[in-house]
């Protein structure tokens, strides 16, 4: 490869090689961002468990489940582990700073979602506090709570029997994610102290959903109709579906967020494209005479079209590595939107993604003027000289 | 060679040389064009979907209309009243009255899950069951299609969003709430508002079938007038039987869409500020070759005796000249691809959907275009300048 040529080409006009390669920077600066912004918006999907079920109310989420199914789901054949949650909608000072609550049963709980990552002495001083609660470890810096802390809570559903729906939990243990998409927004607390402490007919007894574990992930959709039936005909029946069409669904409900970004992307490529090819031809236009003189002095047609495509792609991914780094750096100062998309962070495949779409590029800007240079006829390009 | 008149007549000479050498460059003065033209689309586009967002709301809002809730409570769902309660609250000063009562409508919110028509995926669908008065509360509300459904009877009418984003809900079909089947009797509209995304059937009906009694979760209704409101919500707020906040309507639904539209928003913002700045570069690229490629000409002119400030303007309205056309592009295809698209999305405040329809509204595109002109600027101040300044005697030797 003859790289000198290459550069040489590229410092010929530096005014526009580096207009280029700066719209080249932003465009995967912005395509950096939307990934993240994706990420935070749909990454749970990709937390969800092969092996794991959810259980709920037929009619909707919000309606509550006996407590008693539990020990009923866990005779079904196939089922290998059965834990629950409650949405228990606490506020903490401000209704603005959303994460979720839920009470859980802290044994089963772990077990069922090895995702999340506490520290043995932590697990134990839970299982010896009534009133113990873990918070991820996002939540817990964002709040500067520490070991130790007592936390008040406002719920918006449950109260307790004095009527005052101000809970306090105690923060014994600071949970990790197993990976980075891991979300550590939450603060789970203990089931029992939850029940106890609730007013008399209002909830008590209920859970909001059951989490289930399969003993084979190809009989999942086998044990949840053998779920479904269990309850059938009864005043609560349920709904069972694997934990990723669940998490699909809720996520959908937000809008159609995957289109949304790949028509920006799409838009943002496109122009790009558009810009890098005609910048491209452009300067392949003007120095056909040269590549007729490097014809002439025997280069084949296979340098010519390689220092062409050369050319097109240094800039692309050059482009591509700065805007992408760039991109990187933004993200990690974490969520823009102030509270809103907890879980930003540019994932590593998608870094991966944006390099092969900047080599990608090169090759498809840089394709019509190479072929167009090694087409060329030496004996007409000299005569442009 | 003085005065304006000379001074324009060389602006528009040079300008003319411009535009007449467009056709030549139209590989990049296309892509300009089309960069233009996308980040314009892309603003516009996302922002006409929090504009939709509130508009939906704000249209669900009369200035006459309140909402009570159990004191604490930011949404129905979390929000409870028994029968004495409402009858209190619809018995204070300040409330409009017909023959047939205070305009006050105890209601029941509850969520029941429908599948989406554009993925088939489960959503939660609000259902509210009310009294009589609502349609008196919410003057807006006409029945569309079907009829309205019976007082006393399990049936239900379904509004216009619900129906067409959610599968099953046409009139003549069934659906499940609570341990019922419900037929669908009828359609409605509500001024495109809120309401629409809703299901509506008998409160007490719903009351059993979600045996909670006779409680209820909200109270709509109406004030005798706007400036009401004080004497109303003192005389419940200062009652020690209850223990309620009141909400004007308006302020009630801003809340519940400022998250969604400070989120689209400040993302959009982001994404077309970025887009804008890779639009700069592009513009950039452009009219510095199309000042290289008029090198001569330029000489000339200035040998001529024409003005270093004529060429700059000339050069600036090119560039501002290609921002508009670009920026107007965009915004009309932003209008043709996006206003009045139908979508739905999550209300956080009460984890139910709204449907609502993206709205491109005028200011809108007029900010489209604005920020087309500011890419246009900066894309043609530096060429523009380097013209001024270059040397003439050099450039005209290079003929």
């Amino acid at each position: 490869m003859h790289l000198h040529l290459v550069w040489a080409n590229l410092k010929r006009k530096k005014l526009r090689t580096i207009l280029t390669l700066l719209s080249i920077v932003v465009a995967f600066v912005l395509f950096g961002l939307l990934c993240a912004i994706k990420q935070a918006l749909v990454g749970t999907l990709e937390i969800a468990g092969a092996n794991r079920l959810i259980v709920r109310h037929k009619v909707s989420i919000i309606q509550l489940l006996p407590e008693a199914y539990k020990a009923r789901i866990e005779r079904i054949p196939g089922v290998d582990l059965v834990t629950h949650q409650t949405w228990f909608g606490g506020i903490y000072q401000d209704p603005k700073n959303f994460f979720m609550q839920n009470p859980v049963v802290p044994q089963e709980f772990m077990a069922m979602f090895p995702e999340f990552v506490l520290p043995p002495k932590e697990m134990q001083a839970w299982l010896a506090t009534r009133t113990g609660a873990i918070v991820g470890r996002r939540t817990a810096e964002r709040f500067g709570w520490k070991i130790g802390d007592r936390i008040p809570i406002q719920s918006t559903i449950w109260s307790r029997p004095d009527g005052s729906r101000t809970w306090e939990f105690d923060i014994v243990g600071i949970f990790d994610g197993r990976s980075k998409s891991t979300d550590t927004t939450s603060l789970f607390f203990r089931y029992d102290y939850f029940d106890e402490s609730r007013r008399e007919n209002w909830g008590k007894g209920l859970v909001g959903w059951y989490t289930v574990r399969v003993k084979d992930p190809s009989q999942a959709a086998e044990v949840a109709k053998r779920i479904d039936q269990e309850f059938e005909n009864s005043p609560a029946e349920t709904k069972t579906e694997p934990e990723g069409a669940f998490v699909q669904a809720w996520a959908s409900q937000v809008g159609n967020i995957t289109l949304i970004v790949a028509t920006i992307l799409a838009a943002v490529f496109f122009t790009i494209l558009l810009v890098a090819g005609s910048t491209m031809s452009q300067a392949v236009r003007e120095r056909l005479g040269e590549l007729g003189v490097l014809k002439a002095i025997g280069f084949t047609n296979g340098q010519v079209l390689g220092l062409v495509l050369g050319e097109s792609c240094v800039l692309t991914v050059g482009g591509g590595i700065v805007g992408l780094g760039f991109a990187l750096l933004l993200a990690s100062h974490g969520d823009p939107t102030g509270g809103m998309l907890p879980n930003f962070f540019l994932p590593t495949r998608d870094l991966v993604f944006g390099f092969a779409i900047a080599v990608a590029l090169g090759v498809i800007t840089g394709l019509l003027p190479a072929l167009q240079a090694m087409r060329l006829r030496t004996s007409e390009a000299l005569r442009r000289l | 060679m003085s005065g304006p008149i000379n001074w324009f007549s060389q602006i528009a000479s040079i300008t003319k040389f411009g535009l007449l050498s467009l056709p030549q460059r139209r590989g990049a003065v296309s892509a300009t064009l089309i960069g233009i033209a996308g980040v314009v689309a892309v603003l516009v586009g996302v922002l006409s979907m929090a504009e939709g967002f509130r508009k939906t709301m704000a249209v669900s809002a009369s200035p006459a209309g309140v909402i009570v809730l159990r004191s604490g409570a930011d949404t129905e769902m979390v929000s409870g009243f028994s029968r004495d309660q409402t009858r209190i609250i619809g018995d204070a000063p300040g409330l409009a009255r017909t023959d047939a009562g205070p305009l006050a409508s105890a209601e029941l919110f509850v969520i029941i899950n429908l599948p989406k028509r554009s993925t088939g995926t489960d959503a939660n669908v609000p259902m509210r069951g009310i009294e009589p008065s609502a349609l008196r509360v919410r003057d807006d509300v006409k029945i569309v299609a079907g009829r309205m459904f019976n007082w006393g009877k399990d049936e239900v009418i379904v509004g216009a969003g619900a129906a067409r984003e959610f599968a099953g809900l046409e009139v003549g079909s069934t659906i499940q709430a609570g341990h019922l089947k419900w037929p669908v009797v009828g359609i409605f509209s509500a001024d495109g508002g809120v309401a629409e995304s809703e299901i509506w059937t008998d409160a007490k009906v719903l009351q059993d079938a979600y045996h909670r009694g006779d409680s209820f979760q909200s109270v709509y209704a109406r004030l005798a007038t706007p400036d009401d409101f004080t004497r109303f919500k003192d005389s419940l707020t200062t009652n020690p039987q209850l223990n309620v906040k009141v909400i004007r309507q308006a302020d009630f639904y801003s809340e519940q869409s400022e998250g969604m539209r400070r989120l689209i928003t400040r993302l959009g913002v982001i994404i077309a500020g970025l887009m804008a700045v890779g639009a700069i570069f592009g513009a950039l690229n452009t009219m510095y070759s199309a000042v290289a490629s008029r090198t001569r000409e330029i000489a000339t002119l200035r040998a001529l005796g024409f003005g270093r400030g004529a060429v700059i303007v000339s050069v600036m309205l090119e560039s501002l000249l290609l921002a508009l056309i670009g920026g107007t592009m965009g915004a009309l295809l932003a209008y043709v691809a996006f206003n009045n698209l139908h979508t739905t999305t999550m209300n956080w405040q009460s984890f139910s959907q709204v449907a609502f329809a993206f709205a491109v509204t005028p200011g809108l595109l007029v900010g489209g275009v604005v920020l087309a002109t500011v890419i246009g600027f900066f894309g043609g101040l530096l060429p523009a300048i380097r013209a001024a300044r270059l040397p003439i005697a050099a450039a005209l030797r290079e003929m």
